[in-house]
C-alpha cells in the first residue's frame, strides 16, 4: 500500500511580478519501503514539492491546491498544531548541506533528544538512549561518544548520518531527502546510499529522494519522477525510465550524464535553459528546447501511457505503450 | 582553558600599563593644578614649596616612576581637593554608580531582548513596526533631554517619583545599596530608566537582526521538520546562536555605563563616580583623574575578559580554538 500519495499539488509564490506557480499539479505516490527519485534541474520545483509535503512553505509562498495523503490523512487540510505533530513523527526530512542543518552550538545528543521529546513525553535520559540507538542504526561508530560531540567535530558524511538518524527517530512512514548527498565526497555518498537502501528495506520507511544527479539516483531509486518547470513530465519504474526514456527532456538529461556517456566524444547538452516561472511558454513547457517540437506542442501535452506503470507528458513521446 | 586565561590576564596587564602612561601624559599636559589650588595672593615661596611637595618640579619620567611605584604598592595617591586617599574616594562613590548601571542594564535586557525577539519573529506585524520605530527614538534622542522629560512627567506633573538624589540606602548581603529600601528604589527608577533607553534600542535592533537571519537558517527549518514548535525553535535553537553579538554589546555598554553615566548622574543629582570625575577635571585634581581613568580601563578589561569567556560557553567552535 502507498505510504504517501501526492495528488495534483500546487504551490505558488506571490511576488511583485505576479503569482508564480513553482509546483503545478504534481502527482505521485510512494510504496512502503520503496525509494522514489524526484529528479530535475534547479528551479524545477522539486525542493518546493518536498517542503510542501511537510507544510514548511513560508510566506510569500503558499499551497494553492491538491492533497498530500499520509496513511489516508490529508496533511494539507490539517491545522498547524496537528501538522506539527505529524512532522518528524510520521513524515521527516533531511536537507542538502549537513553543516547547515545541524545547530552548530548544540551537541548532537541535545538536538536529537529535543527531536525525540517533541513527540514523546520521555525523560532526557531515555531520549538520549533512543538517540544513541538511532545513531547506531545509521552505522555511526561509538554512538554514545558522538552524542557529546558538536557538529563541527564530525565529518560531512557523519553529520549527514546524524541528520538521517534524527529523521529516523520516530520511525516515520516517509522521509523526504532533499539532495542529501550532493555536498558529500563520492565515496561517502556511496556509503550513505547503501545505508538508505538498507533502511528502506529493513524498516519499511518510504523515501522521496530529491536530486538533480541522475547517475546517483539511477542506482538507488525504485521509481523515478522527472520534473520540469513545476510539472512531472515523466514517471515510472527507475530501470525502465533509465533504459528507455520516453520524454525528450529525460532523454536529454540522461545523455548529458558524464558517467553514462562514451568517453572521448563531446558531451551532448540540452540547448537553451530552463524557462523562468514568470515566462513559461504556453502548452508544453519544454518545447523551446525540444528537437521534436512542432505546432501541436503549443497545446497542453496529454498524459500518455509509456509502458507498465509508466506515464509521460508529451505530444511526441519516444516510447509509447 | 588555564592557558587561555593566563594569556588574557597578561594582555590585560599590558593594556593597563600602556593606558596608565597615556593617561599620565595626558593629564600632565593640561595645566598646573597648583594655580587652581592656592590662593592667588599667595607668595612665590609658598607656591614653590607646594610644587615641590607634590613632586611637580620633577621631570615627567621621574613623576611617572614614583606614581607607578606607589600604584604597585596599592597607593593611588591622595586627592588634592578632598585630602582623602583616592581609592577611598572612588570606592565611596562606586556602589551608587554600580547599582545605577546594573539597574539600567537589567531594564534594557529584560525589555529589549524580548521585544527584539518578537520583532524578528513577526517582522511584518504592526506591533513589530511600532517596536522598531521606538527603538530608533531610544538611541537617537539625547539622554539629557529624555531625562528632563522624565523628571517633568513623573516628578513634576504626576508627582509619583522623586526628581533626583539617592534615597535611603540600606544593606543587602552586606553591601550598601538603594535597592534595599523602597525609598531607594523609587529614587533609582527614573535615572535607571533614562540610562537604559539607549541600550534598550540597541538590544532590540541587534536581537531582531539576529532573529531574522537565524529564522531562515537551515537548522531552524530542520528543527521545524522534526516537529518542534516555534517556542522551542526560538528559545532552544536560535537564542544561543544569536547571543554572541548581544553579549558583546551588552559588555561594552555595561562598561561605558559604569564609566560614563555622567549626564544622567548630573541631571538626577546622583552621587556616583561620573560626578566625581567631572568635579575633579574642573578642579584639576590629578590623582583622582588618573586613578579614575585607570579604574575605567581596568573595568573594561575585566568585562571584556568575562565576555570572551562567555563566547566559549556560547559557541563550542570558539572553545576548541581557545584550547588548542
Amino acid at each position: 500500500m502507498s505510504a504517501l500519495v501526492v495528488e495534483n499539488l500546487q504551490t505558488e509564490f506571490v511576488t511583485r511580478a505576479g503569482t508564480l506557480r513553482a509546483v503545478d499539479g504534481v502527482s505521485f505516490s510512494v510504496e512502503k519501503g520503496r525509494i522514489l527519485g524526484l529528479v530535475g534541474e534547479s528551479g524545477s520545483g522539486k525542493s518546493v514539492t518536498g517542503y510542501s509535503i511537510l507544510g514548511l512553505i513560508e510566506p510569500p509562498g503558499r499551497i494553492a491546491g491538491g492533497r498530500v495523503l499520509l496513511d489516508g490523512v490529508d496533511l494539507i487540510a490539517l491545522k498547524p498544531g496537528e501538522l506539527r505533530r505529524m512532522r518528524g513523527a510520521r513524515v521527516a526530512m533531511v536537507f542538502q548541506d549537513p553543516m547547515m542543518t545541524l545547530n552548530p552550538v548544540l551537541t548532537v545528543g541535545s538536538q536529537m533528544a529535543m527531536a525525540v521529546r517533541a513527540h514523546d513525553k520521555v525523560s532526557q535520559r531515555a531520549a538520549l538512549a533512543r538517540a544513541r540507538d538511532a545513531l547506531a542504526v545509521v552505522g555511526i561508530p561509538s554512538p554514545a561518544e558522538r552524542l557529546e560531540a558538536y557538529p563541527h567535530q564530525l565529518s560531512g558524511g557523519m553529520r549527514q548520518r546524524v541528520a538521517i538518524a534524527t529523521a529516523l527517530l520516530h520511525r516515520p512512514a516517509v522521509i523526504i531527502a532533499d539532495e542529501p548527498t550532493t555536498a558529500l565526497d563520492v565515496s561517502i555518498q556511496g556509503q550513505i546510499l547503501a545505508e538508505v537502501r538498507r533502511l528502506a528495506d529493513e524498516t519499511g520507511t518510504a523515501f522521496v529522494w530529491i536530486t538533480h544527479d541522475l547517475a546517483v539516483i539511477s542506482s538507488l531509486a525504485d521509481d523515478l519522477c522527472v520534473m520540469y518547470a513545476g510539472r512531472v513530465v515523466e514517471r515510472g519504474p527507475a530501470a525502465a525510465v533509465i533504459a528507455e526514456p520516453a520524454h525528450p527532456y529525460t532523454a536529454g538529461l540522461l545523455a548529458s550524464v558524464p558517467s553514462l556517456h562514451e568517453p572521448g566524444t563531446p558531451l551532448p547538452q540540452i540547448p537553451g535553459s530552463a524557462p523562468s516561472l514568470g515566462r513559461l511558454p504556453a502548452g508544453c513547457r519544454f518545447r523551446d528546447r525540444c528537437t521534436r517540437a512542432d505546432a501541436a506542442c503549443t497545446a497542453d501535452p496529454p498524459a500518455v501511457a509509456a509502458g507498465f506503470d509508466r506515464e509521460v507528458l508529451c505530444h511526441h513521446p519516444l516510447v509509447r505503450a | 582553558m588555564l592557558g587561555f586565561l593566563f594569556q588574557r590576564v597578561l594582555q590585560a596587564a599590558a593594556v593597563i600599563v600602556v593606558m596608565s602612561v597615556v593617561v599620565f601624559i595626558g593629564v600632565y599636559a593640561i595645566g598646573n593644578p597648583i594655580d587652581v589650588m592656592i590662593d592667588p595672593a599667595a607668595d612665590q615661596k609658598l607656591r614653590a614649596a607646594l610644587i615641590a611637595r607634590y613632586g611637580l618640579d620633577q621631570p615627567l619620567v621621574v613623576q611617572y616612576f614614583y606614581f607607578a611605584k606607589n600604584v604597585l604598592s596599592g597607593d593611588l595617591g591622595e586627592s588634592m581637593v578632598y585630602r582623602l586617599p583616592v581609592m577611598q574616594l572612588i570606592l565611596s562613590r562606586f556602589p551608587a554608580t554600580l547599582e545605577l548601571a546594573l539597574s539600567a542594564m537589567v531594564i534594557a535586557t529584560v525589555v529589549g531582548i524580548p521585544l527584539g525577539i518578537w520583532a524578528g519573529y513577526r517582522p511584518d506585524a504592526m506591533s513589530s513596526k511600532v517596536i522598531m520605530g521606538l527603538s530608533v527614538l531610544g538611541f537617537s534622542v539625547p539622554t539629557f533631554w529624555v531625562g528632563l522629560l522624565l523628571i517633568l512627567a513623573f516628578a513634576v506633573e504626576i508627582g509619583i517619583l522623586p526628581s533626583g538624589g539617592r534615597g535611603t540606602v540600606g544593606t543587602l548581603f552586606g553591601i550598601p545599596t538603594s535597592l534595599a529600601t523602597w525609598d531607594g528604589i523609587q529614587h533609582l527608577i527614573l535615572p535607571a530608566l533614562n540610562l537604559s533607553l539607549f541600550k534598550m534600542g540597541l538590544l532590540i535592533r541587534l536581537t531582531r537582526a539576529g532573529m531574522q537571519e537565524a529564522m531562515s537558517a537551515d537548522y531552524v527549518r530542520f528543527a521545524r521538520a522534526q516537529g518542534l514548535g516555534d517556542g522551542e525553535v526560538i528559545f532552544r535553537h536560535v537564542l544561543k546562536n544569536i547571543a554572541i553579538p548581544i553579549v558583546t554589546v551588552f559588555g561594552l555598554e555595561f562598561g561605558s555605563t559604569l564609566a560614563f553615566a555622567v549626564v544622567t548622574e548630573t541631571i538626577f543629582n546622583w552621587p556616583g563616580m561620573g560626578k566625581l570625575i567631572i568635579d575633579s577635571i574642573i578642579t584639576l585634581d590629578r590623582p583622582v583623574m588618573v586613578a579614575y581613568l585607570i579604574l575605567v580601563v581596568f573595568l573594561f578589561v575585566v568585562i571584556n575578559l568575562v565576555v570572551d569567556l562567555a563566547y566559549g560557553q556560547l559557541d563550542p567552535r570558539i572553545r576548541t580554538r581557545g584550547a588548542s
